[in-house]
């Protein structure tokens, strides 16, 4: 029997990948990489700098397709959804917060309003207020122009701008680089609790080992493209299996900093 | 009641010659280095000037529509790849651009031509040489800066604006959606030269059109309204052009499954 069991197993991680492979001007940036990502888990992805972490996650929302293998999402092949569809489900927080002009409420009706064709949601100001408290941003953030605000304000708008499509997953690239490391806690503490009241699955790129180990329930290792191990985070930075992944966290992620 | 044009000769345009050997003259007295350039400019030009002249007196001879079409879609590949051959970004950013450039002029200018012979000015037989060619020839003179213009614009606020666009992909953007901010900078950066001129004409500058007309003896209104055509039919086909030009070429910053492709190695 594989029919049942095996649609039961694909549906309980948000995404598998197989076989990835991925080059960038001639030089290998994923090779042979398969994974599975557990739904409504917080995972990271964490390795030296240059291991092919952000690649990998924007596989994820289709910002990149890989030069073979296979990315399902939620069991199906991602490329069976359509791709602007996709994202709205996906949503990508970036490395550096890009405010779009005007204020942030501004900011967070472009996202409703680019999905005004796509699918009728609540795109009315209980979204954008929603939103706003999700990102623990104060409701009077909506008159503030975007483009004046700190940079740990500037994430959290972005933060706020992404889940105004309702995504069912969220991937954040380094999402604290670059902030100081009181304001970078302080959005983990944001989105730790975010999972933890809307259920959505998380997928995070990081440099900083301390926010893996606290805050995800799922962690990859990658190094020079490849995984070198994947599992429960608890496991993982207790007792890793590859001696590789036990010397990275032993040396604080060292080669990890982003440079 | 126009009196007749004074004839020029050869010994005249000879005499006219001694205005290039002032400059030559100056230039090597204040050690510019430009005497060599100037008298292979002068040169060329007599010689680019003579050949156009002796081609018009046959076109309007021959009066068969398949030369001046021919004349015409030359003067639209060499304004093609004169407004292409400027473009930064290396040969294959060339290449991608010509078939659009070349589309774009072609149906900017071809349009703007057709209304002004065919409504504007009545030209007949429609294919007349002695109108199609120099009106033609100003539009297409145009069509040709505004297509290198809007080019070269969307090209660096597309690479400018990178973070931007992909944060708008990223929220389910079309292409279209995440480089309107681009496109619409770059349509206007290749209209702004032609607003310029609109608004300075017959103030700061008398066109040079006109002053030929009225050198070869027209009546300065007439040679008003024609130019005052020829300033519309500029502002018509390069608002044309440059829109084609942005419509066509930001595509090409995309795959079919709206991502934004990696920036070209320069």
């Amino acid at each position: 029997m594989i029919g049942p069991g095996r649609s039961a197993a694909a549906t309980a991680d948000a995404f598998t990948l197989e076989g990835i492979g991925l080059e960038r001007a001639g030089r290998r940036v994923l090779a042979d990489v398969t994974l599975a990502l557990p739904k409504g888990g917080f995972s990271t992805l964490i390795g030296p700098s240059g291991a092919g972490k952000t690649s990998l996650l924007r596989l994820l929302n289709r910002l990149d397709d890989p030069a073979c293998g296979n990315v399902r999402f939620f069991g199906l092949p991602i490329g069976e959804f359509p791709v602007r569809a996709l994202r709205r489900r996906v949503g990508f927080v970036f490395q550096t917060p890009t405010m779009l002009p005007g204020t942030v409420g501004e900011n967070l009706r472009v996202a409703s309003m680019l999905g005004a064709e796509a699918k009728t949601e609540a795109s009315g100001p209980t979204h954008a207020a929603l939103a706003l408290r999700l990102a623990e941003l104060g409701a009077d953030y909506a008159d503030r122009v975007a483009a004046d605000l700190s940079g740990g304000e500037k994430q959290r708008v972005a933060l706020a701008r992404a889940l105004m499509t309702d995504p069912q997953v969220l991937l954040l690239d380094e999402p604290t680089a670059a902030l100081d490391p009181e304001v970078a806690e302080q959005l983990m503490g944001t989105l730790r609790r975010l999972r933890e009241s809307t259920g959505l699955t998380i997928v995070m790129v990081t440099h900083r080992l301390s926010e893996a180990r606290l805050a995800s329930t799922y962690t990859v290792m990658l190094e020079a493209g490849r995984v070198v191990e994947a599992g429960p985070s608890e496991r993982l930075f207790r007792e890793a299996d590859q001696p590789r992944t036990r010397a990275f966290i032993a040396a604080g992620g060292a080669g990890g900093q982003h440079g | 009641m126009a009196e007749p044009t004074v004839d020029i000769g050869w010994i005249h345009l000879g005499l006219a010659s001694a205005l290039i050997l002032v400059a030559v003259a100056l230039s090597e007295f204040q050690r510019l280095g430009l005497a060599k350039r100037l008298i292979v400019g002068a040169l060329r030009a007599v010689v680019q000037l003579t050949l156009i002249g002796y081609l018009l007196v046959w076109l309007f001879d021959t009066r068969r529509w398949y030369f001046v079409i021919g004349v015409l879609l030359v003067m639209v590949v060499t304004a093609t790849f004169a407004a292409t051959g400027r473009q930064p970004g290396g040969g294959s950013m060339q290449r991608r651009l010509r078939p659009i450039c070349f589309a774009a002029i072609l149906i900017g200018s071809g349009l703007t031509i057709a209304y002004v012979t065919a409504v504007v000015v009545d030209v007949t037989p429609w294919y007349n040489p002695r109108y199609l060619i120099p009106l033609f020839g100003m539009i297409v003179g145009n069509a040709m800066n505004g297509a290198a213009l809007a080019a070269e614009r969307l090209r660096s606020e597309m690479e400018h604006t990178r973070a931007q666009i992909e944060a708008l992909l990223a929220l389910g953007a079309s292409p279209q959606q995440a480089s309107a901010e681009p496109a619409r900078r770059a349509i206007v950066a290749a209209m702004i030269p032609t607003i310029n001129s609109l608004t300075v004409v017959g103030v700061v500058s008398l066109p040079g059109m006109m002053t030929g007309q009225i050198l070869a003896g027209s009546a300065p209104t007439l040679a008003v309204r024609y130019q005052l055509v020829v300033v519309f039919m500029m502002a018509g086909a390069t608002s044309l052009t440059a829109t084609g030009i942005v419509r066509w070429y930001r595509r090409t910053f995309f795959t079919a499954a709206a991502q934004l492709l990696p920036r070209e190695p320069v």
